[in-house]
């Protein structure tokens, strides 16, 4: 019997906390960090008889997300109650969005959107002693300054594919949700959070298989190692003859462990009905126009810009355009007169990064006009690539500008010429059974006088110059 | 003026007096408090020690004048337990909107009064607090849920009180003590504050003496209010009501709701009152709500879905109740609410559960929200043909204490003829049309969304003509 090749199918649903000035359904704060239970007032604390009045801002802001992941916005949207019992959820019920969202449809990058709804967000729990979690807990307190936090969440169609894919399209999305400023987006502070839908199934095969829902993947790198775990667990299930069972998972990144979580309530039903305390929404033009006036260049459009008016390649534009802390960089040197922007990404991502380490370029001694100019210098050869990472070298230590380092270090490309073809003859002779060998037709043989003539000139050759002075010279 | 004569006016008449320092606010205040203070009747829950430091200015529109308010509003640092003992010694750190609107145009509080727990029951027998006896005879119920604030006003312990109706828990116990009550236009009073039965149902409303006095209270309870997004301005200002006649006025009386199961002194009364209405210059005609008989069915899928999630709230965690001795979450949810609820609320949140669940939902809630469209097209239409429709407001007069306790479907009868109105979210009055064995019998008038001027109207001239006198109940 051949082996099964198993297709993980993914699907994710993203809870972003909208940073409104207010929470969603009444007028205190948003928290951050402050002593617990000061960020609240009878609606979010759900004290009998108080009623939720929605943030016009949460719809805006909603809306702008449907407007950046091409969904199509809704005329008009309710809100339902989403029933269970937690002591996160003071009401007894989340007010969410169920059939008739803010958002429907829509794709982002290679993966397309099922809904974008708004919602609000639980309370905060935290238990003392124990498990960390509320069974077997000795105590367990409520700080409600998080509850009622306006989120919006977005579900996508089950179109991931691994865990890479899942962590690279997250990161897009995170991109574009804060180009719109309307969230930190911060997956640490909780302030972008995923879960994963998986199932596997044989490939080429059309049904979906059994899914499970995998919680607690609050880093980029936690989101790709779960899912990749939860896909070879699966895997083994399916090849030990055994099914996989529906049920909700934790992920523990510190052992890789998955284990199963405990549900809300033993049964899901939530019960969801119309809240008959709000009355539908209404997407006017007005706020439409509103959204779409206030949409800035969404990164995949700039991608698309890069690669088309750039000229730069697609996984160069790509990766500019997704990284808030080098996009602007990048721009602003590609701006400078003379600099290729092609160059620019190339020794921007290939050199420039992995020498800052921890640091933004933005943040380091490398102005984006010296970086400019010293993509200027290299693309016009009048700086060697060796030479140029020495130039880069003292740029990142010491700053300054690229010309005044090339001068003083006299790190100038050499023109070609009788120097040149001095130092190229000492070569030969120094080295002439190497010579022997490239006469005899072996190119290879050519690095150790290449190698003599760089440290001659300190690296100031042009390596191409010197190839072609070694060949004329030995009349090949 | 001697405390007989202060309990003797009407709460118009009050202000009146009080305004030409004739009496003063402080005295009107202690005369009533005495008299709840020493309620016999159980229609109170609480009443102040003393006449607050501080009363209204006499030059406000209520000139300081006392008000009951029923239980289940909140009121800052008072109890509201809404007739629960889940709620017992909850005092809230607010106060309903519709309060504070009374308050601000120069009401205050005498008490909270007495109400079926969570405003679910038509008698006030479900009240954790005990039940309330009706001042006509005090082996009968007062009606419910807002039985406590009937029960003050008929007997003369308060001048008015703030009631709230979700299926005729206004109307309804007006009509067995012989007082006004008013339900109003859906989204004209705000329910900001008023612990919630059934949200897209609630609605405030006064219980008063005569239609004036209802007038009055309603016309400084009105309005939109930023803290709850379905209310509504109200399209314009109350007007205290002067008709005499009733000139032009059609009056529509539905089949469904003027025949079977209607006590026959129930609808001598109620006929007495059409033959007043003709002799005033209207005109009543028979006329069908093909759909009302479904009402009271949809009504008890609709109301206890919508409780069923409203009352979930109450578990414990944060405020009233907790039951002692428990283990764990689950053991401390399902206890509170085992010990804190009484049956009948327990049976609507059963009902109410069962209805919203999945498989079930599209064939009870659905169905029902259908049965209530076509309750309110049947309304709608109705209207482009009569100014009102009208009907005896209960079934019966007030009933025994304990004589329904045991069959709920009998009980939910009492409100067949108010829940077809409060499924089309339409205002409707109840005035006491006259005595049926004693008892006072009420006649309710229900009118577009709205319409509650023209109501107030037309049921002025209708107690002029009536001239019934409920000054028994305050002896």
């Amino acid at each position: 019997m051949s082996k099964v090749e198993w297709e993980p199918v993914i699907g994710l649903e993203i809870h972003v906390q909208l940073a409104t000035n207010t929470k969603m359904f009444c007028s205190c704060a948003l928290g951050f960090g402050e002593p617990p239970n000061t960020r609240t007032c009878p609606v979010c604390l759900g004290l009998p008889g108080a009623l939720p009045v929605v943030n016009a801002r949460a719809i805006d802001y909603g809306l702008l997300i449907g407007l950046a992941v091409g969904s199509k916005l809704a005329d008009r949207s309710i809100f339902h109650r989403k029933n269970y019992f937690y002591p996160d959820n003071p009401k007894a019920y989340q007010i969410s969005q169920y059939d008739e969202p803010l958002c429907s449809g829509g794709q982002l990058g290679d993966v397309r959107i099922h809904r974008v709804h708004l919602e609000e967000d639980a309370a905060k729990l935290v238990h003392g002693g124990g498990s960390g979690r509320i069974h077997g807990s000795a105590t367990s307190v409520v700080d409600f300054n998080r509850g009622g936090t306006p989120l919006v969440e977005i579900v996508t169609e089950p179109d991931v594919r691994s865990g890479e894919h899942a962590r690279a399209w997250l990161t897009m999305l995170r991109e574009t949700v804060r180009q719109l400023g309307i969230s930190d987006v911060d997956m640490s502070q909780g302030s972008l959070r995923c879960d994963a839908n998986v199932s596997i199934r044989p490939k080429g095969e059309e049904r979906f298989g059994t899914k499970t829902e995998l919680k607690n993947m609050n880093s980029f790198a936690f989101l790709e190692q779960g899912v990749k775990a939860e896909i070879a667990r699966q895997i083994a299930i399916k090849e030990a003859g055994d099914e996989v069972v529906q049920e909700t998972l934790h992920f523990d990144p510190r052992t890789g462990a998955i284990t199963s979580l405990r549900s809300k309530e033993e049964a899901h039903d939530y019960r969801y009905f119309p809240e008959p305390d709000l009355v539908p929404i209404a997407i006017t033009s007005e706020m439409l126009e509103r959204a779409k006036a206030a949409l800035p260049e969404l990164p995949t459009q700039r991608a698309e810009r890069y690669e088309s008016s750039l000229g730069l390649s697609a996984d160069n534009a790509r990766d500019l355009s997704f990284r808030p802390e080098i996009t602007p960089y990048f721009e602003a040197a590609a701006a400078v007169d003379g600099a290729e922007p092609q160059v620019v990404a190339n020794w921007l991502l290939n050199e420039l990064i992995p020498r800052l380490g921890e640091t933004a370029p933005a943040d380091s001694r490398v102005s984006t006009d010296a970086f400019g100019a010293f993509a200027a210098l290299v693309g016009a050869k009048k700086i060697t690539p060796t030479a140029a990472k020495q130039v880069l070298d003292r740029l990142v230590a010491e700053g300054g500008s690229p010309e005044a380092i090339v001068e003083a270090e006299g790190l100038g490309a050499m023109e070609g010429g009788d120097e040149l073809s001095g130092i190229v003859d000492a070569a030969l002779a120094a080295n002439e059974a190497a010579a022997e060998k490239i006469r005899g037709g072996n190119m290879k043989a050519i690095g150790p006088i290449i190698g003599h003539v760089m440290r001659e000139t300190k690296g100031r050759a042009d390596g191409g110059e010197v190839t072609r002075l070694v060949r004329e010279k030995l009349g090949l | 003026m001697s405390a007989e004569d202060l309990i003797a006016l009407t709460a118009a008449q009050a202000v009146e007096k009080i305004r030409a320092g004739e009496t003063s606010a402080a005295d009107v205040y202690e005369a009533y408090r005495q008299r709840a203070a020493a309620d016999e009747l159980n229609a109170f829950v609480y009443v102040p020690d003393a006449v607050p430091d501080e009363l209204p200015a006499t030059d406000t529109p209520l000139a300081g004048l006392p008000l009951g308010v029923k239980d289940l509003f909140c009121t800052e640092g008072l109890p509201s337990q809404s007739g629960s003992k889940i709620l017992e010694g909850y005092r809230p750190p607010y106060t309903a909107t519709v309060v504070r609107n009374l308050q601000d145009a120069g009401a205050s509080i005498l008490g909270k009064t007495n109400q079926d727990e969570f405003a679910m029951g038509s008698s006030n027998e479900n009240s954790a607090y005990g039940p309330v006896q009706n001042p006509w005879d005090r082996t009968k119920v007062p009606g419910g849920s807002s039985g406590g604030s009937a029960a003050a006003v008929a007997a003369g312990l308060v001048p008015w009180a703030l009631g709230t109706d979700t299926g005729g828990s206004i109307r309804q116990p007006a009509a067995l003590t012989g007082i006004v009550g008013l339900k109003p236009t859906y989204g004209s009073c705000s329910r900001y504050g008023m612990i919630a039965f059934a949200s897209s149902l609630d609605q405030a409303g006064p219980l008063a003496r005569d239609v004036t006095d209802t007038a009055l209270l309603f016309k400084h309870m009105v309005g939109r209010d930023h803290c709850d997004s379905t209310s509504l301005d109200y399209p314009e200002e109350v007007k205290l009501p002067t008709a005499q006649r009733l000139d032009g006025i059609r009056l529509g009386v539905p089949e469904e709701l003027s025949g079977e199961g209607i006590e026959p002194g129930v609808l001598e009364s109620f006929n007495r009152v059409l033959d007043l209405a003709r002799e005033l210059g209207a005109t009543v005609e028979s006329m069908k709500l093909p759909h009302a008989p479904h009402a009271l069915s949809a009504y008890y899928v609709l109301a206890p879905a919508e409780a069923s999630s409203n009352l979930a709230r109450f578990d414990g965690v944060r405020y009233g109740m907790r039951a002692e001795g428990t283990r764990d979450l689950l053991s401390m949810y399902t206890k509170t609410r085992h010990d804190g609820f009484g049956p009948e609320v327990k049976r609507r949140i059963m009902l109410g559960t069962y209805a919203l669940s999945a498989g079930y939902y599209d064939a009870y809630y659905g169905r029902a929200q259908q049965v209530r469209t076509k309750i309110a097209e049947d309304f709608h239409t109705a209207f482009e043909r009569f100014d009102f429709i009208v009907t005896p407001t209960a079934p019966t007069v007030a009933f025994g204490l304990g004589a329904k306790t045991d069959d709920p479907w009998a009980m939910y009868l009492n409100d067949f003829c108010t829940v077809p109105i409060s499924l089309a979210g339409i205002p409707a009055i109840s005035i006491p049309s006259g005595l049926s064995e004693g008892l006072p019998v009420g006649f309710q008038m229900a009118g577009p969304a709205f319409s509650e001027n023209r109501i107030l109207d037309a049921a002025f001239a209708l107690e002029q003509g009536i001239g019934f006198d409920g000054s028994k109940a305050r002896a």
